[in-house]
This record gives structure tokens, sequence and C-alpha cells, in this order.
């Protein structure tokens, strides 16, 4: 017979370790979470980054003005029209040059399109993750369309690569601007109806109100931008303070929250992609004739035709491809809005074919910061959604 | 943007090494000992309360300042944007954290530490972030070269690597 | 009568060769299972980046998985048959992945998404590791950055070729072993 052990009752509580990720379900991308936790309460969290460290900014240094582009598309994949967008206005700003109007009006579609797309994947994955399938599978299909528009305008769907420096290297098709419009005219059906499942749902609702909240003050602290900011309070927005691409000729609000928590998150989200469609449908309207690119010679290749023909466009061809072309020396920072946040672009030019050094404000890497400070106290559950409504992508994360 | 230039040099004199206007961005160059009270400085005072961002330099060219460490910092009320710089050399880098006024700046020194080797004086937690712990170098200065070196299949003559 | 004779045609698929009578249909055990294997594959999507969206696209509505026996995915390695590697592998999650790799029972095949998994990518830097072929056994590669949709249908559909042809004693064969030893597993 097996004696009665005495369990001692320990003063302080066990608290168990739970590793959550780098490879999880819920995860939105990879990276680790070690939680200490109480039950089912979140007493600590340490996280840990940099399983998908690709270098971007020591690659940066070995590769051309124009190649960069294709490694800014992979900062945040879910909308890499704005981070190519971005990167051409950076050297834009650093060679001087001025884009016309209708590039600047085409940019703005595509830009709108792409937050379109990235705010769709964020909301529909905060709604699997309470367990919500049916709106992923609708919105999803509208997502097809915009790959589609993408793909008419630059032949690349994801990961896109799209226009240059100096503007855009065609100018959009009639099949895109069919497109296009029969994208005005069908989605706002579709988001209206992914509305109705859950923007008033009781359960999710239930689930999101007060679900891993931050307030303005330390929201600021920790160098929030984007959704994420104006969830808490705060509206600040790049698109108003620092405008670029004539977005101050077009009229759109900022939608801002109240509590900062997973709630106001979704719902500024949402009332973000009605204001880019506003703001497509103002564009069209408003769309100027002209050029769809700048007199950059040195830096915007010419048209083939030319370079078969003329002599002056073949050595400027070569020249641009083999990158002797005189950059100016000096260094340039320039932010865009993109999906998460101010994406910005700090270039150091010291003449050369490549950038000396090139840093990029990742929005998600400083705000993700503050993800152990907002689960501690709740469930685990909460920190996954909260997790999925920060809308965190690893290829920013690390770059 | 001279209201900046002119209480900086009131309040700390020869701390501020130079000015200059680079694009749209005013550039102070500061020393390492007066960097932490000028940002506070900013900060408190002058209602900087954003930090936009903090990267690291190498110039391995100017022998006695080749690390740096440059901060962007952002008004938001009143939407005034500057930038700081500091220089120190490569074989004393180091520098006072800013992570007691900026939370911000936690993973992002870490990051430049991971990159370049920039020690913060004070920092809570100063350990390489992105890269693999056991790493023994500093990737992003400049006598590193960018290419993994265990490929054997392309031929650096004809890749250009 | 009518009503019988205006029923479409279905397909369900080629049965394999075999011998058939009244009542019957007699194959080889390999063939029956290797056609039930291959139409139900549980694919571990480890997806680390854009091929991971592209992934998404592909499981969505419009170009569905689903339809070749993929519907279920399975995020736990011990209940899954296919290893989908879409995205950059970093050194740093080299081990994880070869954790995940040998948490996996047989028979499990891996499928490489992508110009980043296959072989490294755009990103021929230190940190990322040059194909993960490095450092577990690849069947299918899918090329492409990212690869439509089409492509990773087409690369399923290769895998499913793969299992159909199996054989059962392919695991246990001297050469499957030599492999594994290359690799540092047994």
């Amino acid at each position: 017979m097996a004696e009665n052990k005495e369990i001692e009752k320990k003063e302080e509580k066990e608290y168990s370790i739970l590793n959550l990720g780098p490879t999880h379900p819920a995860t939105h991308g990879i990276f680790q979470n070690i939680l200490k936790m109480d039950g089912e309460i979140i007493m600590e969290a340490e996280p840990t980054v940099g399983y998908i460290h690709r270098a971007f900014e020591k690659l940066a240094e070995r590769r051309p003005y124009y190649q960069i582009t294709v490694l800014t598309d992979r900062l945040n994949y879910c909308s890499s029209p704005i981070n190519n967008m971005g990167w051409h206005m950076t050297v834009e700003k650093l060679l001087g040059a001025k884009i016309p109007k209708r590039a600047e009006y085409l940019r703005v579609i595509i830009m709108e399109l792409s937050r379109i797309a990235d705010h769709i994947i964020c909301n529909t994955v905060i709604a699997v993750d309470t367990g919500a399938m049916t709106g992923f599978l609708y919105l999803f299909q509208w997502r097809e369309l915009i790959y589609e528009i993408f793909e008419e305008i630059c032949g690349a769907r994801l990961t896109t690569n799209i226009g240059r420096i100096g503007g855009m290297e065609r100018d959009f098709s009639k099949k895109a601007w069919d497109k296009i419009n029969k994208f005005r005219k069908e989605f706002p059906a579709a988001l209206k109806e992914f509305s109705s499942l859950v923007e008033r749902n009781r359960i999710f609702m239930d689930r999101t109100i007060k679900c891993g909240p931050i307030t303005a003050e330390k929201a600021l602290d920790y160098g929030f931008t984007g959704p994420n900011l104006r969830a808490a309070g705060v509206d600040y927005d790049v698109r108003v303070m620092n405008p670029y691409s004539s977005y101050d000729d077009f009229d759109f609000i900022i939608p801002v929250g109240t509590n900062g928590d997973t709630y106001d998150r979704f719902m500024v989200r949402q009332q973000e992609m009605w204001e880019s469609l506003k703001i497509i449908d103002q564009a069209i309207a408003k769309m100027p004739d002209g050029p769809f690119h700048a007199d950059l010679p040195e830096f915007y290749l010419p048209p083939k035709e030319e370079v078969y023909n003329n002599m002056e466009a073949l050595i400027y061809h070569f020249k641009i491809v083999m990158g002797e072309n005189d950059v100016p020396k000096g260094e340039v920072y320039h932010a865009v809005e993109g999906g998460n946040g101010e994406l910005g672009f700090y270039l150091v030019s010291d003449g050369g074919r490549t950038p000396y050094r090139l840093h990029f404000r990742r929005p998600c890497f400083i705000y993700y910061q503050a993800y152990p400070e907002m689960i501690k106290g709740g469930m685990l559950s909460d920190a996954i959604l909260t997790m999925s409504s920060m809308n965190v992508i690893a290829g920013e994360l690390d770059a | 943007m001279n209201t900046i230039h002119e209480r900086l040099k009131a309040s700390f004199g020869d701390a501020v090494l130079s000015a200059e206007q680079h694009y749209d961005f005013p550039v102070y160059e500061v020393t390492r000992e007066g960097v932490y009270d000028i940002i506070k400085f900013l900060k408190e005072e002058m209602g900087f309360g954003f930090l936009t961002t903090l990267c690291g330099l190498h110039y391995p060219d100017n022998k006695g300042k080749e690390l740096g460490v440059m901060y962007q910092l952002h008004n938001m009320p009143r939407n005034w944007r500057v930038r700081l710089k500091v220089f120190f050399p490569v074989a004393d880098p180091v520098v006072p954290t800013i992570t007691p006024l900026f939370s911000a700046a936690n993973w992002q020194e870490r990051q430049e530490y991971d990159f370049f080797g920039i020690i913060f004086k004070g920092h809570p937690n100063l350990k390489r972030i992105l890269n693999m712990d056991e790493m023994n170098y500093h990737p992003l200065r400049k006598e590193y070269a960018l290419e993994d070196a265990s490929r054997d299949d392309k031929d650096d003559s004809m890749f250009g690597r | 009568m009518a009503i019988i004779e205006s029923r479409p045609n279905y397909n369900l698929g080629k049965a394999p060769e075999g011998l058939e009578g009244a009542g019957f249909f007699a194959t080889s055990l390999e063939k029956a299972v290797g056609m039930a294997r291959k139409n139900s594959i549980w694919p571990l999507p480890f997806a680390t980046s854009c091929c991971g969206i592209e992934f998404m696209a592909t499981m969505g509505a419009h170009y569905d998985l689903g339809r070749f026996g993929s519907e279920r995915l399975s995020f736990s390695p011990r209940q899954a048959d296919l290893l989908m590697v879409m995205g950059t592998i970093a050194k740093k999650m080299g081990p994880v992945l070869r954790q995940v790799y040998e948490q996996m029972a047989e028979p499990k095949w891996v499928l490489s998404m992508g110009a980043c998994a296959s072989s490294g990518g755009v990103f021929d830097t230190y940190s990322v590791l040059q194909g993960i072929d490095r450092i577990i056994p690849v069947d299918v590669y899918i090329p492409g950055c990212p690869p439509r949709p089409e492509q990773v249908i087409d690369g399923i559909l290769s895998i499913q070729k793969l299992v159909e042809k199996e054989s059962f004693r392919r695991r246990y064969s001297p050469e499957y072993k030599a492999m594994l030893a290359k690799y540092g597993m047994e």
C-alpha cells in the first residue's frame, strides 16, 4: 500500500510555460512567443522574431535602384504596390523629379486598391480566428479581382514590382479600366454583406470588444502608426499630414476608434476600405490626360522602338541598365501610408550605382514590441485575436 | 525650423556640432555625451513626442567617427520633423540608450546592435534580435560580404557577387 | 426511364487495371491504396512569407484546392501527409523545419513552393537557407515568385502522381534509408 505522501502546499503558484509558435495554425507569419501562463491567463510573454530575416538592408546595398523595387515588394507582401510606390517616390525625391498628375492619380488608384486587398486579408482573418470562415471565402473572390487588375497592369498578382522611377511603365489598358469599373460596381455590395455578417454580430462583438486594448499615450510611446494607432484614438495618417502623390486633391475622412481594442481595429479597417473606394471614385472622375511618366531620360527606360532606332535612346538604355547614370549624393527620407502605418525609406546615396545605406522604417517591427504588454492579463484565445487584429506581417517584421 | 536650431544652440551650445538641411529635413549632428539630453529636451520642451525611426550608419572612411546612429523625431501637432546624428569611433561603439524616453526605441536599438555592434548603454535587454544568437559578427558593417559563403554553385566571375 | 437517361455521365476517376466481373473487381492492393491515398492528401501548410498568401488564394473558392482532396489542412505534423514549405526559410528557422519534418509519420512527402524554398530565391544572403533541400529531402519543387495558383495545383497533381505510384516497400528500401542517412536522419 502506498504511503500517503504529504503534498506540501507551495506558497507561490506554479506557472506553466506555453510555446506559441513559430509554426502555429493561427500565427500569421512566423514569430514565437513563450508565454508564462496561470491556467488560461497570460502572465508574461517573451517574443522572439527573426525567423524570416532576409537581410533586406544589406541586400539593398548591392542592388541598383531599379532592382530594389523587387525587394520592397516583399516587405508587406499583402499590399506590395504601396511599398513599390513608396520606394519610387523616395528615389524621385532624391533626384528632385516632378511627376505628372496623371501618373500620380494612377498611382493613387493602385495604392488604394492594394490597401483594400490588405484590409480584406486582415479583417477576414480576424473573423476566421473567431470562427467565422464565411467572410474569408466570400471576400477572397474580390481579392482575386484585384489580383486580376494588377495582372492586367503589370503582369504579376502578388509581388507586383509596379510602376517605375519616374511614373508608371505603361498606361492602363482598356481591359484594366473595365476590371476596375467592375470592381467599383460590385465590391460595395460584397463588403456590405461581410459587414452585415460580422459587425453587429453578438458573438463577434463579445469576442473582440476589450480584447487587447491599448491607450493612445502608450501607442504613441511605442511608435504605433496606421490603423492600430487610429483605433487608439490618434488621427495620424501620413496621407494627410505629409501628402504625397496628390493625395491632397482628394476628399476622405480618417476613421478613428476609442479604446484601441480588437473591435476598434477591425472597424477602423472596415471604414478605411470604404474610404479607399471613395478615393478611387474621385481619382477616376478627376483623371487628367497627359503623360504617364516624367521626363527623366537618365532613369526612365526609353520605349523599345526608340532604343532600336535612335542612338541617343540606345545610349540612355545602356547607361540606365549598367548603372552609369549620375545619382545625386545626399540623404532623403520619405514615408507613405502603408497597410500598417508609416512605411519609411531612409536612403543615403553616395553617387554610386547602389545606395550607400538604405533603412526601412517598418511599422510592424515597431508596434509589435507592444504585443507582450497588450496581452498581459488576457486569455490565450484573446492573445491570438490581438495578434491577428494588429496585422503583423512576418515579411515586414523581420525584413 | 530656425526656432529648433536657435533653441538647441541656446540650451546646448557646443553639443550641437553642425546643422544642415537635407531635402525637407533639418539635420543636426550632435555629440554622444549630449544626445540623451538633447532628445529629452526636444521631447519635453519642444513637443517632439514621436520617435519615427532610428538606424545605424557605418562610414569606414571617417577615421574616429566610423559608426553612427541617426534618430528621427516627429512633432505631430505641428508637423515638424527633425533628424539627429551621432558619430563615434568603431573602437568604442557606445552610445546612451533612449529607451526611457521612447519605448519604441527598444527593439530598434537591438536591431542596430545586431547589425552594427553598437552598444546602447543602459538598454534593458541588449541581445540579437533578427539574426541567430550564435552569430559572432555584425553583418551590416561594410567589411562583411552579403552572400552566404557556403554556396559553391554560383561562379563569382559570372554572377558578379 | 426518361429520368435515368437524362442523368449526366459522371466520371469519378479512372479505375486501375484489374480483373472485372459481375459484382467484383480485383486489382493489386498497391493500386487501390495508391488511388485512395492520392485523393486524400492532408497537407501541412508551412507558410512563411509571400507564397503563403498565394496558397491562401489557392485554398480560396476561385482556385479551390479542396477539390483534389486537400480540403483538411493539418497544422499538426503528426496528422499530415504532405509538408508544403512555402516561403523563405531563414537559417534560424532551419531547425524548426527539420523538427516538423521529423515529427511527421511515414509515408510523407515534401513540396517546396516558390523560388525561396527551392533555392534561396532572390535572397542570396548570409541569413537565408539556400534551398530547403539542404536540410530535408524534397519530392516536388514548384518554381515561381510567387507561383500562380495554377502552378501550385500542378505541383499538387505531381505529388499525387508520386503518391499513386509509390510501392509499399519504398520506405523500407536501402536506397531510401541511404537518402535519409545523407540528411542525418535515420
